[in-house]
């Protein structure tokens, strides 16, 4: 019977997205548990923080070059009609840092380190190197996923801030360069508005957020990704869209805690 | 029970979702010896394997190395089993973002606290007892399939192991390579006073080099003896295994339905 049939795939669907999200938090418990040697030994963290970090500086700077100059001109065509193209500074500048910041440069990490970390652990998997570093006696989470989880958080708010910095001046190059709104009153109004605690630090939180899940759900996946060249790719989609759907729903949850539509 | 048996392995049983994998296996691995277990792939010499470095869990019997059940350790103490055991894992398992002289280096860095400088010397030994000391520079992608089998060696005794145990050493070697490498693994034994499990399908280079064999077949030892008592074996297994004929007790076919009905030939004739 199709209908009985529909029911128990539901049924059977269901149950494995909670049995792994279970599993991805004690995942997540173990790789807490077991970073005290990754600190000891910090090394282990810069090495992951330049593949990581360092190495997607240049797509999160020109993505936020383009964002914010595409903010520079759709933000003056709006505040035109109010006459009050002199607040364009404060637009560009907070629809950044509170929103387009950590949430653009989160779905950009994803696909561009999310991605390549998954892949990394799921083809040392595959080709028995997890295996071997157990056989020697080496924890593989503390000595692979530990270091590789910390240089994600750390660097997701770094990267952020870069998106929201390059995304200002796209802003001012299109708004005041090329347009020529007055630059005093960009500067300005952008200085008066933008609030340290309440703009800038919700939105460091924001991205120290997205950054743990994206990288949690990364290296999970990869952990958990069956050893053949079909279990990997799977496994890497699996990372690039389950990241972006817990960024964006993520976000709506901070976002409704931290500004409360007033 | 002999008091120079390495690892024992009593009435082992292993299932996976009910499926038997391991029945009744019963192997003494004495101190300083080489011992082959040989078999079809997929008759759970692999998984024999996991169970001596305690990966598995059996699901009755137990394994013993060196006076301690191995199943019965926690983790603190099947870590501290595992620093005396060495594994050569089928394809190398080389860390593929280290160099050469890293992968080596690796056990001394992660469990000893030696000096760099000394570190650097004993990867050189070690990398010069397997001929490839002028590769330390090299990324283990650089190295060929054969080159890296000899790294990886180096790697596994890089803490001189008490036991070393090998997953198909010689799989997809050139002749040459697979020389070396079964000479190499007996040299390497004989050096380190240690006692080796080799995990392998590859009889003739085998039966050159280890001290007895074990044959085991779905899941069960079906013989055991020296060398030339299973090159003068008369069980039609053994036999068969030893000269490669295609069939006999394992048959060629995968068991399925009758080959006419298969090809419609025979519709409801019965």
């Amino acid at each position: 019977m199709p209908a009985i049939k529909t029911i128990k795939l539901i049924g059977h669907r269901s149950i494995n997205a909670v049995w792994r999200i279970g599993m991805a938090t004690r995942f997540l418990i173990l790789t807490l548990l077991h970073s005290a040697s990754s600190f000891r030994r910090f090394n282990l963290i810069t090495k992951e923080l330049f593949s990581t970090g360092v190495m997607s500086l240049i797509i999160i700077i020109v993505a936020g070059l383009f964002v914010g100059m595409v903010l520079g001109l759709q933000g003056y065509e709006t505040l035109k009609r109010y006459g009050s193209e002199s607040a364009l500074g404060t637009l560009v500048a907070l629809s950044l840092v509170r929103e387009l910041g950590p949430v653009v440069a989160a779905l950009l990490f994803a696909s561009r380190a999310g991605s390549a970390m998954t892949a990394e652990i799921g083809l040392m998997k595959a080709t028995e190197q997890i295996s071997a570093m157990e056989m020697m006696a080496v924890n593989p989470i503390a000595r692979i996923v530990a270091p590789r989880f910390w240089a994600g958080v750390i660097s997701m708010p770094l990267l952020a801030a870069m998106f929201s910095a390059a995304g200002i001046f796209g802003g001012y190059f299109v708004g005041v360069v090329q347009i020529g709104v007055d630059e005093g009153s960009f500067w300005s109004q952008m200085q008066a508005a933008v609030d340290f605690r309440e703009d800038i630090l919700n939105g460091v939180i924001k991205s120290f957020v997205f950054g743990t899940a994206v990288t949690v759900i990364a290296l999970f996946e990869g952990y958990d990704a069956p050893p053949t060249a079909e279990g990997v790719s799977g496994a890497t989609t699996r990372t690039v869209v389950t990241s972006s759907l817990v960024i964006l729903m993520l976000d709506f949850i901070l976002t409704s805690i931290m500004f409360k539509g007033n | 029970m002999s008091s120079s048996a390495l690892v024992e392995i009593r009435n082992l049983n292993f299932a996976y979702d009910k499926r038997p994998v391991l029945e009744g296996i019963n192997m003494t691995f004495p101190k300083g010896k080489m011992i082959s277990i040989m078999g079809l792939s997929g008759c759970g010499k692999t998984t024999l394997l996991r169970h001596i470095g305690g990966a598995l869990k059996p699901t009755g019997g137990y394994v013993k190395m060196d006076g301690q059940v191995v199943h019965e350790l926690g983790q603190e103490g099947l870590y501290a089993m595992r620093r005396k055991m060495g594994m050569l894992f089928q394809f190398g398992a080389l860390f593929t973002d280290m160099s050469v002289y890293d992968n080596v280096a690796f056990q001394m860095r992660e469990h000893t606290d030696l000096p760099e400088e000394i570190i650097h010397d004993l990867v050189l030994m070690k990398l010069n007892a397997v001929g490839l000391r002028g590769t330390h520079n090299l990324m283990p992608s650089e190295l060929s399939g054969g080159m890296a089998r000899r790294v990886a060696l180096a790697r596994t005794v890089a803490l001189d192991p008490m036991l070393i145990m090998y997953d198909e050493p010689f799989a997809g070697l050139d002749p040459i390579s697979l020389t070396v490498v079964g000479d190499l693994i007996r040299r390497l034994n004989d050096a380190l006073g240690a006692t080796s499990i080799v995990v392998t399908h590859d009889i003739q280079e085998s039966l050159k080099i280890v001290d007895y064999v074990y044959f085991m077949a779905n899941g069960v030892i079906r013989a055991e003896g020296t060398p030339d008592e299973i090159r003068a074996s008369k069980e039609d297994f053994v036999h068969q295994f030893v000269h490669g004929e295609m069939d006999g007790p394992v048959p060629f076919h995968y068991p399925g339905r009758d080959y006419r009905q298969d090809l419609n030939l025979q519709t409801s004739a019965s």
